[in-house]
């Protein structure tokens, strides 16, 4: 049970016009997995989502959800999504407990669970005294959580959610957070959002997702391996040789002066040069007074595969959503 | 089948909490209250000696009614699928397992109980002749069944233009000249060919209305309308679909 796919995502791509919004996405989502789906804005985060809830259709390839079809047999395949748009779907003019029964409903559950299955999960979600208040008189935050609650009420073996942090307070932040952990023992979290360190805290795993294409798959295990291994370190020197000096040490494999006097000194793949640096540095008196192994945080790689260089690129085009 | 009558009557609970139901219902009920004096005491004059009451009183209140819904329809079918757009709840319900027919279905009911309801509250005013005098109720029912037959018609034109936009000024003004249109269409073709005129004639919602109302039951003014509602309701379908796969 533990590796049931619940969901399958099979090269999946849609047009809006003749641009590609996702192209040749492909994924699979098991049992207990949380999946944190980053990306620049724009990116296809919300389009990807929406085509596995059902919300939009796809061009071309297929999505499966605990093994239905989304096309073939939307019925089934829908009662096992809870999906969080990253506008709360909320109908302002009704109270909190008249919104969570009709979207219970809407989502299938019998009448005689309905009203258990509202208790619990505005129990989850922190909703207990808010029942009989309009959804309109709702803070930001509040409306949120009515959103996530709607999201869980039936209890779907995979739930979707598009920024569910956005317009919450950090205490809230880690209320949801904890209740993400509480959820994903027996379902599929897929979740975006702009904050990295949220993915670090929360996600099994990591999908990047840039212009349409997926660029990182890999699991927060996977990521904290690669991090250990580094490829270049920058250091500083009060008397800087010449670069050429540099180049001569075993190991390295070419050598750039940085502004501020930091010299970023890259190694031939495999090896690690960092030591026989130093040494070097120690007896040539170059006068060592920094040292930075390379920055390999989630940010960084981030960052490295959105923008290229690591420098956000100037006014583009905005979320064509 | 729960589905359609989950989707109605989450519809019918927001209407009533909005004030626009009571409006709509206040302003109708006094608008053809008005026409319904004016046409009883044309009646009383001496002069109208000779005419049938149910024909003059009746059937003329039930004309005027029908105007009168044409101009508030839209503003009730205006925010059919608009507003789920606009509050994003659309992807709620296109998340939800239940159908987009369901779903147009369920629009489409809901405005159709609206309306049989206010038709129920203006057949008050000539039920409330039944203490005084002799009606003849076969004319009524069939006027009736011509006005909730007409009413539906306006829902589903309504109910498919809500789906084209994302404003709901925007189609209540489209939806208000389309029906406006339908309305007086006949008028367009009396100048026109014979076969023009009978196309044009055809089309109108007025005329097969104004059949029905003088208590001739035609089995082709009846598969009118509920052809018209048919179609409409058919593109709504599909133009959901769409949106869907090219929106």
């Amino acid at each position: 049970m533990e590796n049931e796919i619940l969901i399958s995502v099979q090269e999946l791509s849609r047009l809006y016009g003749d641009q590609h919004a996702i192209e040749n996405v492909s994924f699979n989502v098991h049992r207990g997995e949380i999946l944190g789906f980053l990306g620049p804005n724009g990116a296809g985060k919300s389009t990807t989502m929406q085509i596995i809830c059902g919300v939009l259709a796809a061009n071309h390839g297929s999505v499966s959800i605990a093994g239905y079809d989304i096309n073939e047999s939307p019925q089934q395949a829908k009662e096992h999504i809870g999906f969080l748009p990253e506008q709360p779907p909320l109908y302002d003019d009704l109270t909190v407990d008249e919104y969570l029964i009709y979207a219970g409903k809407l989502r299938g559950i019998e009448k005689d669970a309905i009203a258990e299955a509202v208790e619990l999960s505005k129990e989850r979600c922190g909703l207990e005294n808010s029942g009989s208040r309009l959804i309109q008189n709702l803070s930001k935050g509040y409306k949120q959580r009515v959103g996530i609650a709607q999201a869980i009420i039936h209890s779907p073996a995979v739930i979707i959610l598009d920024e569910p942090t956005s317009g919450l307070d950090p205490i809230q932040i880690r209320e949801i957070r904890e209740l993400m952990l509480e959820l994903s023992e027996d379902h599929s979290v897929i979740l975006s959002t702009h904050i990295l360190s949220e993915v670090q805290s929360l996600c099994d795993r990591v999908m990047i997702i840039n212009q349409g294409q997926i660029v990182l798959d890999k699991t927060m295990e996977q990521l904290q391996n690669d991090s250990d291994k580094t490829d270049h370190i920058e250091i500083a020197l009060h008397n800087p040789p010449a670069l050429e000096e540099l180049l001569n040490i075993e190991g390295v494999a070419s050598a750039e002066s940085n502004h501020k006097d930091i010299l970023r000194i890259n190694f031939i793949p495999d090896t690690d040069a960092t030591e026989a640096i130093v040494e070097k540095a120690a007896t040539e008196k170059w006068g060592l007074y920094k040292l930075n192994p390379r920055d390999s945080s989630l940010e960084s790689i981030f960052m490295q595969l959105t923008y290229g260089d690591g420098t956000p690129p100037a006014e583009e085009q905005t979320d064509n959503e | 089948m729960n589905n359609v009558f989950l989707i109605a009557g989450n519809e019918l609970r927001r209407l009533f909490k909005s004030p626009l139901a009571w409006v709509i219902l206040a302003t109708v009920q006094f608008l053809v209250a008005i026409f319904f004096y004016l046409l009883l005491s044309q009646y009383m004059q001496p002069a109208s000696a000779g005419t049938g009451l149910t024909e003059v009183v009746v059937s003329g209140m039930y004309q005027i009614s029908g105007v009168v819904i044409l101009m508030v329809s839209p503003l009730l079918t205006m925010r059919l699928i608009t507003e789920e757009r606009r509050l994003g709840t659309i992807k709620l319900l296109y998340s939800s397992p239940i159908s987009i027919t369901e779903l147009v279905a369920g629009k489409y009911l809901a405005m159709s109980v609206f309306y049989i309801l206010i038709l129920a509250m203006i057949s008050l005013m000539p039920a409330s002749l039944l203490f005084g005098t002799q009606l003849d109720l076969g004319q009524i029912a069939s006027g009736l069944i011509g006005l909730i037959l007409l009413t539906s018609s306006f829902a589903a034109i309504g109910l498919f233009i809500s789906s084209m936009t994302k404003q709901a000024s925007t189609a209540a003004i489209s939806t208000f000249g389309v029906l406006f249109l339908l309305w007086i269409i006949n008028i367009a073709g009396t100048n026109a060919s014979e076969t023009t005129a009978a196309i044009f004639s055809y089309l109108s919602l007025l005329k097969h209305y104004t059949n029905l109302l003088n208590g001739v039951f035609n089995s082709t003014d009846v598969l009118f309308y509920i052809f018209v509602s048919l179609f409409f309701i058919l593109l709504t379908i599909w133009r959901l679909d769409a949106e869907r796969t090219h929106g």
